[in-house]
């Protein structure tokens, strides 16, 4: 049939002759099966920094943020440096999903659903450091436009911090929906499969009743195509007004127009390095390296040095900027970075996000897994040190150098970083194992046009050769199961 | 409603959708198909509306721009206005700027989440919902094609569907009451 007909040139995106059945199992595999050792392993991990996490946490609420390295200078550090890394991880899930679905990128399809969890996952340790910084949590509902009886004052609508609250919590919840709306059919692969009436209920509630009618498909797919047109623009306003938090301030280092663009392509950048680093793990845990292809990981890698290169621009134009304006202390700001007593933290951020993506114009290197996954790491790395250094080392020296003073973190700094690097895998852990990691029904949809069994027959057989019956049967595995 | 029906069972997407021309052409009366995945061109196939879903988010989106800028223009200029920075809040058009950014994401929030709560209404889905595809495999490789065979000869039916390409034909009589 013509209508699955796909430029013999491109690689296949399903590799290992996979029928419709053979994608079911294999999804539904982690699920269905136990978790072993390792993952017990990992997840005990990730729980113990969890839980020393939110002892920091508690640490910090009761007795105050007196318990961070905090300083009337520096009066701003780890707590927005975690917060804006967290909140750019959270970035890779919807341009996958949305901007990827508009392109018609077809590879978007094996990764997808393990982005966009990763981004919810990601958002929520993001958003619980302003949370935490306001001191006293339970206040938090002052954020909303509440009217003047039930706390002190309105909102400032003219504040970057409130357009942040509505550009988080925006970006989760539609996130969220988007995300579950496409989980509808993949939950209810499962609860039909189930077995055992517990597992079948649960299934059931989750997705919601999903029966597949052609009509429900069909508002499906507008609905998916709608909320991908909605969070294109949603993404990129997200990290724009996280850029504001600081480009509408006049802090030398801070006070820069190029903030939007830079930030959301570090966000992008550093969204992609984190997809990467858990999926390169995932697609070999969970055997599913014929859908999470070497391609896709190419793919992703070629991302990661653009954006990457994007960033090296905003970099350098920064420099050159604050050369050109002739403001001293702009000036002062960027010099500072470079050679100053943060010198060190300047040149981690420049060798990790600028230096290392560079590798990925070698298709050996961008190909080779272990090389990604290292890269991967080293961009995460970088990018924290991006925020710490656009953060910490504009304002650790001021106006009045009597009041300069060095930033340094203590044990609940780090503490409360570490717990939400553990709450992040906590949760992606169990999604690991309950939750259907591949967009199954979408990637059945591209079966037939990008399966490498489909692929050699119209290449054997031309491309008008039916794509059911027996020469097809010949070329899918059978598994009984 | 059909009090009977045909559930012809098939288990590829090309065939179906040759299977869907050739019952139309005979005049018989697709109820209902349920499949594992989006099959492109079905719903032209079996001649089903355009979904006007697209329509709704418009309208919905519209309606989110004029509340944030309700909102914004009495908490900020009418009910307690205050000169922050040196730049009073006297007009709304004047401080806009500042605004612009809620306005773009109470955009987005009502268009997105107004839309999919309408989807899910629509099409029957919230948790506690029980599933109404007859056959658990239409969720996974399997393709479920439900004809009306009340007022029609059921053999001569049965048997035109097995020529369609199914590979399961069902007899199902829909006692509403039981």
């Amino acid at each position: 049939m013509a209508s699955h007909y796909e430029a013999p040139i491109r690689r296949p995106l399903v590799t290992g002759s996979k029928s419709y059945h053979d994608v079911t199992v294999d999804v539904a595999a982690p699920v269905e099966g136990k978790a072993n050792k390792s993952w017990w392993i990992v997840f005990s991990i990730a729980m113990a920094a969890f839980l020393w996490g939110i002892g920091c946490i508690v640490y910090t609420i009761s007795t105050g943020i007196g318990t961070w390295g905090l300083n009337k200078t520096v009066n701003w550090a780890w707590d927005i440096t975690n917060f804006v890394w967290w909140v750019g991880i959270g970035h890779a899930g919807t341009l996958i999903s949305a901007v990827l679905l508009l392109f018609r990128q077809k590879w978007r399809m094996g990764i997808n659903r393990s982005a966009e969890a990763m981004t919810i996952f990601s958002v929520i340790q993001a958003a619980l450091f302003p949370i935490i910084h306001m001191g006293r949590p339970w206040l938090a509902y002052w954020v909303v436009p509440i009217p003047n009886q039930f706390g002190s004052l309105w909102v400032n609508f003219n504040s970057p911090l409130l357009w942040d609250v509505f550009a988080i919590s925006t970006y989760l919840s539609v996130s969220l929906v988007f995300w579950w709306t496409g989980l509808l059919p993949d939950f209810a692969m499962i609860r039909d499969r189930a077995v055992t009436p517990f597992k079948k209920k649960i299934y059931g509630i989750l997705s919601f009743g999903w029966s597949g009618r052609a009509k429900d498909w069909q508002r499906f797919e507008e609905v998916s195509l709608v909320l991908a047109g909605l969070a294109t623009p949603l993404v990129l306003s997200v990290h724009t007004i996280v850029s504001f938090d600081f480009a509408t301030s006049i802090v030398p280092g801070w006070h820069t127009t190029i903030f939007p663009p830079y930030f959301v392509a570090g966000a992008v950048f550093s969204g992609f390095a984190m997809v990467n680093t858990l999926l390169i793990i995932m697609r070999k845990v969970s055997n599913l390296e014929d859908y999470i292809t070497v391609q896709h990981i190419e793919l992703m890698n070629i991302v990661i040095m653009i954006t990457g290169s994007i960033v090296g621009v905003a970099y350098i134009t920064e420099l050159f900027v604050a050369w050109y304006s002739g403001v001293e202390y702009e000036q002062y700001a960027f010099l500072n970075r470079a050679t100053g007593p943060y010198w060190w933290a300047y040149w981690a951020m420049m060798t990790c996000n600028v230096f290392s993506p560079q590798f990925m114009w070698f298709p050996k290197l961008r190909r080779s897994i272990m090389f990604s996954f290292f890269i991967s790491i080293v961009v995460n790395i970088g990018m924290w040190f991006e925020r710490f250094v656009i953060i910490v080392t504009s304002i650790h020296r001021d106006y009045l150098p009597s009041s300069w003073s060095m930033f340094q973190p203590t044990f609940v700094d780090t503490g409360t970083f570490i717990g939400t690097i553990g709450f992040f895998f906590v949760l992606f852990l169990l999604y690991a194992r309950n939750f259907p990691v591949i967009a199954q029904a979408e990637v059945k949809t591209i079966l037939k046009s990008s399966g490498d069994n489909y692929k050699s027959l119209r290449a054997k057989h031309g491309d008008d050769e039916k794509h059911y019956g027996e020469k097809v049967a010949f070329s899918t595995k059978n598994k009984n199961n | 409603m059909a009090s009977k029906v045909i559930h012809a069972l098939y288990t590829d997407d090309d065939i179906l959708l040759q299977a869907v021309k050739k019952v139309r052409d005979e005049r018989y009366h697709i109820e209902e198909i349920y499949t594992p995945f989006p099959v492109h061109g079905l719903e032209k196939a079996m001649g089903l509306a355009d979904t006007r879903i697209a329509i709704t988010s418009f309208i919905y989106g519209v309606i989110g721009l004029i509340v944030s800028v309700v909102l914004m223009d009495f908490i900020m200029i009418q009910d307690w206005p205050q000169d922050i920075g040196g730049k009073p809040s006297f007009s709304y058009m004047a401080n806009m700027p500042a605004f612009v950014p809620i306005m773009f994401e109470l955009t987005v929030f009502f268009a997105a989440h107004l839309m999919v709560i309408t989807f899910y209404m629509r099409s029957k889905l919230w948790p506690f919902k029980k599933a109404e595809n007859p056959d658990v495999r239409t969720t996974d490789d399997h393709f479920l094609m439900e004809v009306d065979a009340s007022n029609q000869d059921e053999n001569k039916l049965s048997e035109f569907m097995k020529n369609t390409g199914a590979v399961e034909i069902k007899l199902i009589d829909k006692n509403e009451d039981h």
